[in-house]
């Protein structure tokens, strides 16, 4: 009697061979946008020319394609800047990775707890979301780094705890719908535990919103990011990143217009990957999130 | 409707209540209020006095009590570097961050309605997918590095507008173009998004079939419309330009809330940074609620429970 009834099996989302065989052109530039920056963080002690924190003042400014050994020009202390973009790359795309890493778990279990749940739980969760919503993103940021010491760590923790409020709002809408459906009220009354409902039930069918939002946030904690550390908040020398890196361009845009260029184009371009991955993602995965 | 008004205003009181008690426990758990004001050079006796004159040493529910108590009458004690009241410095630099913002968002409308209608209107043409494509750019590039890359091309190679500063209408120019391009990025796509399903509508059709000319059905049927659903992204995108507004202004040297707030953080200026935090939020609040009801004013089938 008792394999009488069948729970139907989690259905798998991804069909990730189907997707990778016809991808359009843009995710196709997407991807090799996201790839190049990627390889050069993982390869970077390898293929860095020079340290990216040696100055060296005879050297100054430096124009690119001037000096074959600075095919990029060097700053205003003299440090190369094709290695200082390679080192900046690996801040950037560590911090946007693990920012995000924070921000969906806290997201996740806050969308599912809340949506799942209901009442008490989910008022006091979409409360708080509320009034985190109601603060500029950067303001809160702003708030904390003002009684915490600014660095690495201090921008991986403020960078999730400020963006993982995206993830429950759209979690929760998910979890709503999902849990009235006949496969969980069948787990449910052969007497299977919330906590595995949640787990085996739920979360494999919010995977997919949960990938489309992950990618679009790592573009937005990677803008985020550079902006903090342009203002000087955020990533703190020596450590390099491409936007601490815009705070010198600023300086001297009248003398040296590759200072400022190039890490913006190495942001731009990367969050443009991203970006175009993100947009495809949706589509294939999880066409109901489109705007 | 009152009933609605109503409503909604008492659940502004549980939202403010929790922006405070964030900001609360930011300052006084995690931070060291005293620390704070007085750097690291205090001796202990300094740092006693002002524990027990800030009231420190009593129980933390006391200290949150008399700082719900404080905050909601506005009172966030005296910046330490200017020895004014935090709430009025901060209410002084407002409208010029308030200018950009607007500025950015009428800069942003400007551009964003007819090319998002157009995009829609000829949608799978070139157009269309030129309009995506610039869009996507846009939302790609920080707005920072578009201001320097403006002030790179109109200010130190043409010379046509001022670096930096504020003052006249030429210092605007720059500031707007930098904050407005993004938020314009995503209005096009909304307004295209919108409009393109909008026109898929049997009541379009209804109407050419009446044989009413073209522009007008695009923009009396259509982008009629298409109204709400723009606007209410206008003014969410609201929040997100305050923010950009505080790395522009940092960009531009313009004397608004963002340069206020930045030097208030890396001076550890407690007072100014939990005032501006809840001048804004308090802004971004207001402006959802009212449009909210100004939506359900203008279309009745908006259900707003």
């Amino acid at each position: 009697m008792t394999d009488f009834i069948q729970l139907p099996r989690v259905r798998k989302p991804a069909r990730a061979k189907k997707l990778l065989r016809n991808i359009p052109v843009p995710a196709m530039i997407g991807l090799v946008l996201v790839i190049i920056p990627a390889l050069v963080a993982i390869f970077a002690p390898w293929i860095m020319p020079h340290d990216p924190t040696v100055i060296d003042p005879s050297k100054a400014l430096i124009a690119p394609f001037a000096d074959a050994a600075y095919p990029l020009g060097t700053d205003n202390l003299g440090r190369d800047m094709l290695s200082r973009l390679i080192e900046g790359s690996r801040i950037s795309l560590l911090v946007g990775v693990l920012g995000v890493v924070l921000a969906g778990s806290i997201g996740l279990v806050a969308g599912l707890a809340a949506g799942y749940y209901g009442g008490i739980v989910d008022a006091l969760i979409m409360r708080l979301v509320d009034a985190l919503l109601a603060i500029p993103g950067i303001l809160l940021i702003l708030v904390i780094l003002g009684v915490v010491k600014p660095g690495l760590g201090t921008l991986v923790i403020v960078l999730g705890l400020t963006n993982w409020v995206i993830y429950a709002r759209q979690i929760r809408a998910e979890v709503l719908e999902i849990r009235e459906r006949l496969f969980v009220e069948a787990a449910k009354n052969v007497g299977v535990s919330h906590t595995r409902i949640l787990i085996r039930h739920i979360t494999p069918n919010v995977m997919p919103t949960f990938i489309v939002l992950s990618t679009l946030s790592v573009a937005t904690i990677i803008i985020t990011e550079s902006s903090l550390s342009f203002l000087g908040l955020g990533v703190q020398p020596p450590n390099v990143s491409w936007g601490l890196m815009l705070t010198t361009g600023r300086d001297y845009i009248t003398n040296a217009w590759w200072l400022s260029t190039l890490p913006g184009l190495a942001i731009t371009g990367t969050v443009l990957g991203i970006l175009l991955l993100g947009d495809w993602l949706r589509d294939a995965l999880d066409p109901r999130l489109a705007v | 409707m009152g009933y609605y008004i109503g409503r909604r205003l008492l659940e502004v009181i549980p939202t403010l209540f929790l922006i405070v008690t964030i900001v609360f426990f930011l300052v006084y758990v995690v931070g060291d209020p005293v620390a704070l004001m007085l750097g690291e050079n205090a001796t202990p006796e300094q740092i006693t006095a002002i524990r027990n004159s800030l009231g420190l040493n009593d129980p933390l529910i006391v200290q949150y009590g008399h700082y719900v108590v404080s905050a909601l009458t506005g009172n966030f004690g005296e910046s330490y570097q200017y020895h004014e009241p935090a709430l009025a410095i901060v209410l002084e630099r407002l409208p010029l961050t308030l200018t950009l913002a607007l500025g950015s968002i009428l800069l942003a409308l400007v551009i964003a309605i007819p090319l998002g209608v157009w995009a829609a209107v000829h949608r799978g043409g070139a157009v269309d997918h030129l309009v995506s494509s610039v869009s996507v750019v846009a939302k790609a590039m920080p707005s920072f590095w578009l201001g320097i890359m403006l002030i790179l091309l109109f200010s130190v190679t043409l010379g046509w507008l001022p670096v930096s500063g504020s003052g006249t209408w030429a210092h605007l120019i720059l500031p707007v173009i930098t904050l407005g391009t993004g938020t314009a990025a995503e209005i096009t796509r909304l307004v295209r998004s919108s409009m393109v399903e909008i026109l898929g509508q049997d009541y379009i059709r209804t109407a050419y079939g009446k044989g009413i000319r073209n522009s007008a059905v695009v923009f009396r049927h259509g982008l009629g419309n298409a109204f709400i659903p723009v606007m209410s992204i206008t003014v969410l995108q609201f929040s997100a330009l305050l923010s950009g507004a505080l790395v522009t202004e940092a960009v531009f040297a313009w004397p608004g809330l963002g340069q206020l707030l930045v030097k208030a953080v890396t001076q550890r200026d407690m007072p100014i940074v939990q005032a501006a935090v809840f001048v804004v939020a308090l802004m971004v609040i207001a402006l959802s609620i009212l449009s909210d009801i100004s939506f359900k004013l203008v279309d009745r089938r908006i259900n707003l429970d």
